[in-house]
């Protein structure tokens, strides 16, 4: 009898230590993938350069002494944020919400219509998922340098609407849709495009969000392109304007600062909003792979 | 009878006709925009096409674009380091996900907390993350790593320039680039532990399994398929790394952080070689191609398996 209670103890005990100890490597952890991200925010309201670099290496550091939004001003100076801002927003905006549309209509004729060439059409869209973007880039250059398109938003938009990968994860939400409920439709004599904009998409908003918010995640930080179709500031997005900034003298890290601040504070607040959706679009990349 | 078949008919052809006008915008988009410059890519390979074009018209110059790759030590450094970032970054980066996504899987209090933590630099793009970690790899003795490596080896490691180091910039490249990537990892191996029953933990609990043995013999084993889809997909965007460089280094200190996609850049976009960049590019697609290849491969043979 006692050597079961002390055996009880001793397991309650080992449980303990386990929870202070995942404790301590949650905390750990928390705190390295905290600390840069607060470093920034907190340097970005510190006027004074020679206090940011005096206090790097310190807990200081995340200690404001001063706070002011001199550097936001400053920064407004050198950058036309809100240009780019309103670049990044019309850019990203628009390839989503096309998107969604031209991405879903083909991914619903592919599920849910009986049509000749359908089997070929999927096997195309499918082989198409494999080809990253990055292999496309210098040759998408010189075809829509043919076009005359450089410099512009539409350069920056109409390449991507079409998404072989948002097409698919569409495909997988639909067919598994219960047939019986188009049918009835059918019998009332309604029409495809009916069927698709009243039953369909009220049924799918859940794989509309998560593609949405993947080419959210993968469109708002992009570099490669706008560096390459971009001449000044005019259609520049945020990251290309955050890249300059970064490499242009005062090399000042409260400038930048701010900048980064300011640009990533719209989207860290969208992802708090809707973490739940985040965390199920990015889950929902691996269950079916 | 006949009014009813040929309604049928009728009814096919307006579907196929629909179904088509449904896919038409999609296809047109992704035949001019993906299907077009990738098969452009194969043409350009071969000639000696520049993007502005110049006094004489473009030649076909069979091979020499790939002949001259294997002997461009720019290139073969830029194709090196990519595949050293799969074989450091990738075993790591796939570990700490798991380990992260385990942690994160316990029943303890504040957890939803923490695992919003370690996402978010997901949701901070990598332009910002390079910006950030350049002021804590700062070269001065007072740089937060600087401080931090003096902190831990008592003063037996002086300051070091992280990013202007031949040695240094290309490992302080992927440690950035971990810190910004592996929460995506972590939730969808956190998908993949929270689909193991419960009641297997039971069932080892009660044949007197500790918590080491259950990950070894439960969780790992049942997390197979979401290893192999997380290592391949890590590896895939392993090769497309650019933004940290482009931002950070620019492919040096002495091409010691050049990659296959900032060289692609450099030679198609800014010295106007898209012949050349083009070769690049199809090497490049190739060897994702393998990966891809190997990972049907590998999924398959799991499924069969089973």
């Amino acid at each position: 009898m006692s050597n079961i209670t002390s055996i009880r103890s001793s397991f309650k005990w080992q449980k303990r230590i386990g929870v202070i100890l995942g404790y301590i490597a949650l905390l750990a952890l928390g705190f390295f993938f905290l600390f840069p991200t607060i470093a920034m925010i907190v340097l970005s309201l510190q006027p004074d350069e020679t206090t940011i670099t005096m206090d790097m290496g310190s807990i200081w550091m995340f200690i404001p002494k001063t706070i002011s939004l001199q550097n936001y001003a400053d920064v407004f100076k050198r950058v036309n944020f809100p240009l780019a801002f309103m670049n990044s927003v019309i850019i990203v905006g628009t390839t989503i919400i096309f998107g969604l549309v031209v991405n879903s209509l083909i991914a619903y004729s592919l599920a849910r219509m009986d049509w000749k060439g359908r089997g070929v059409v999927l096997a195309f869209v499918v082989a198409l998922m494999i080809i990253p973007f990055e292999a496309i880039a210098v040759p998408l250059l010189k075809v829509t340098n043919w076009f005359g398109w450089l410099n512009s938003y539409h350069i920056q938009i109409i390449p991507f609407v079409a998404d072989a990968f948002s097409i698919f994860l569409f495909y997988q939400f639909f067919i598994g849709i219960p047939k019986e409920l188009e049918e009835a439709a059918l019998v009332d004599g309604a029409g495809r495009f009916r069927m698709y904009w009243n039953i369909i998409i009220p049924l799918s908003l859940p794989v509309f969000a998560t593609v949405a918010i993947l080419q959210f995640i993968f469109k708002w930080g992009t570099l490669l392109w706008p560096l390459m179709v971009t001449r000044g500031p005019q259609y520049m997005p945020l990251p290309l304007a955050m890249n300059t900034l970064y490499g242009q003298a005062p090399f000042l890290w409260g400038d930048r600062f701010a900048f980064a601040t300011l640009m990533t504070l719209p989207t860290l607040t969208v992802f708090l909003v809707f973490q739940k959706w985040f965390v199920q679009s990015v889950a929902s990349t691996g269950v079916k792979g | 009878m006949q009014k009813k078949k040929s309604n049928i008919l009728g009814w096919q052809k307006t579907e196929n006709v629909l179904a088509w006008i449904f896919a038409s915008p999609a296809l047109f988009f992704l035949l001019l925009f993906v299907v077009l410059p990738f098969l452009m890519a194969f043409i350009f390979a071969f000639t000696d096409q520049r993007l502005v074009p110049g006094p004489n018209p473009t030649a076909f110059v069979g091979l020499r674009n790939f002949l001259r790759m294997f002997s461009d030590a720019r290139f073969l450094r830029a194709m090196g380091n990519n595949f050293l970032f799969v074989i450091v970054v990738v075993p790591i980066q796939t570990t700490m996900a798991l380990l992260l996504a385990v942690l994160i899987n316990r029943k303890l209090k504040f957890v939803n907390i923490f695992r919003t933590i370690y996402f978010s630099p997901v949701a901070i793009t990598m332009v910002v993350v390079s910006v950030v970690w350049a002021f804590l790899y700062e070269a001065s003795a007072n740089g937060t790593i600087n401080q931090f490596v003096h902190f831990i080896t008592f003063g037996l490691i002086g300051p070091q320039d992280w990013l202007g180091n031949y040695k240094l910039a290309f490992p302080a490249i992927m440690l950035l680039s971990i810190w910004q990537g592996v929460g995506f990892q972590m939730v969808i191996y956190l998908a993949g532990l929270q689909e193991i029953p419960n009641s297997l933990y039971e069932a080892s609990q009660i044949d007197g399994a500790n918590v080491f043995q259950q990950f070894f013999n439960v969780t790992l084993p049942l997390l197979r398929n979401t290893t192999i889809f997380v290592v391949l997909s890590t590896t895939i965007l392993a090769f497309q790394l650019y933004s940290q460089v482009e931002v950070l280094t620019r492919g040096g200190p002495q091409n010691a952080t050049q990659t296959m996609i900032f060289y692609t850049k450099v030679m198609g976009f800014e010295q106007g070689k898209i012949g050349y960049a083009s070769a690049i590019t199809v090497v490049f697609f190739l060897i994702v191609l393998t990966i891809s290849f190997i990972q049907r491969a590998v999924m398959k043979e799991e499924r069969t398996v089973k």
